[in-house]
């Protein structure tokens, strides 16, 4: 499954709704639905906010699923990151004027099985998330 | 005095010096914008010292949500109050646990509840 949707804040809900139908088929539990909601949304929003500092431009969202893996790629050509590792670090924020609690990162590896995060500055960011169906992880 | 903010959905309801903002739909980064400026031309209008975010109808929340209670809750505690959430699910649950919140914010069982116990302790306070 892939999308290309438009960076603004309405479609922060579309994209974690769109992979909850997506991944239905693996019959995940509510919990594991939204921790899968919860991790997609906070990349797409950092593809919004820091991405595209609240300006234009589109957000590729892919998806796939193995057995019971699911693998979502969320990838946007915006400013990209500097210091990938710096990001990372949870409280961390290049927003604060935004109220950006710096949890973004910390969130997707909290509810997720593994987070890669790929950026080149000036070209973008492309954030892989992974998780395993019914391993009640 | 239960308002309906019509814009963006929202409840929210003022108990002497004590305001309650219903949240009533998925807290995320689009639902925050709108939330925090509302909430905060609400405290800024004078009287309010406390702050109670109920959850009754809350099915998700990503981290925008800790941004905008952490948020509130300098405010408040600029004023000398305190700040406090309601009626929280186990979806929004999970999310206070692992951000930490739950540190600084305390958690009642219903709205009611949280006004009761600010009140009293506002007044031990003093």
């Amino acid at each position: 499954m892939k999308i290309i949707f438009e960076s603004c804040s309405e479609n922060e809900a579309f994209a974690r709704t769109v992979v909850a139908a997506y991944i239905t088929r693996l019959n995940p539990t509510l919990e594991e639905l939204s921790d899968v909601k919860t991790a997609v949304s906070e990349a797409v929003t950092n593809c919004i906010i820091h991405g595209y500092e609240g300006g234009e431009g589109d957000i590729v969202m892919e998806c796939c699923i193995h057995n019971n893996d699911i693998n979502i790629t969320i990838e946007d050509y915006g400013i990209g990151i500097e210091d990938i590792e710096k990001a990372m670090e949870p409280l961390y924020t290049t927003r604060p004027e935004w109220e950006r609690s710096g949890m973004g990162f910390a969130f997707m590896e909290a509810f997720m099985d593994k987070l890669d995060v790929e950026s080149v500055p000036g070209k973008g960011t492309k954030v892989i998330l992974k998780r395993t169906i019914g391993s009640c992880g | 005095m239960l308002k309906e903010d019509v814009a963006t959905g929202f409840h929210y309801e003022l108990y002497k010096n004590c305001l309650v903002v219903y949240v009533t739909q998925d807290l995320d980064h689009h639902a925050v914008q709108f939330l925090r400026e509302r909430s905060d031309r609400l405290i800024e209008a004078g009287d309010v010292k406390h702050i109670v975010f109920d959850f009754k109808d809350v099915e998700f929340m990503d981290s925008s949500g800790i941004g905008l209670i952490m948020g509130r809750y300098k405010k408040v505690m600029f004023l000398g109050g305190r700040a406090a959430v309601s009626n929280v699910g186990r979806v929004v649950d999970k999310i206070f646990r692992i951000s930490g919140l739950y540190k600084i914010i305390e958690k009642y069982d219903t709205p009611v509840d949280a006004i009761k116990a600010l009140e009293v302790k506002y007044e031990d306070y003093i």
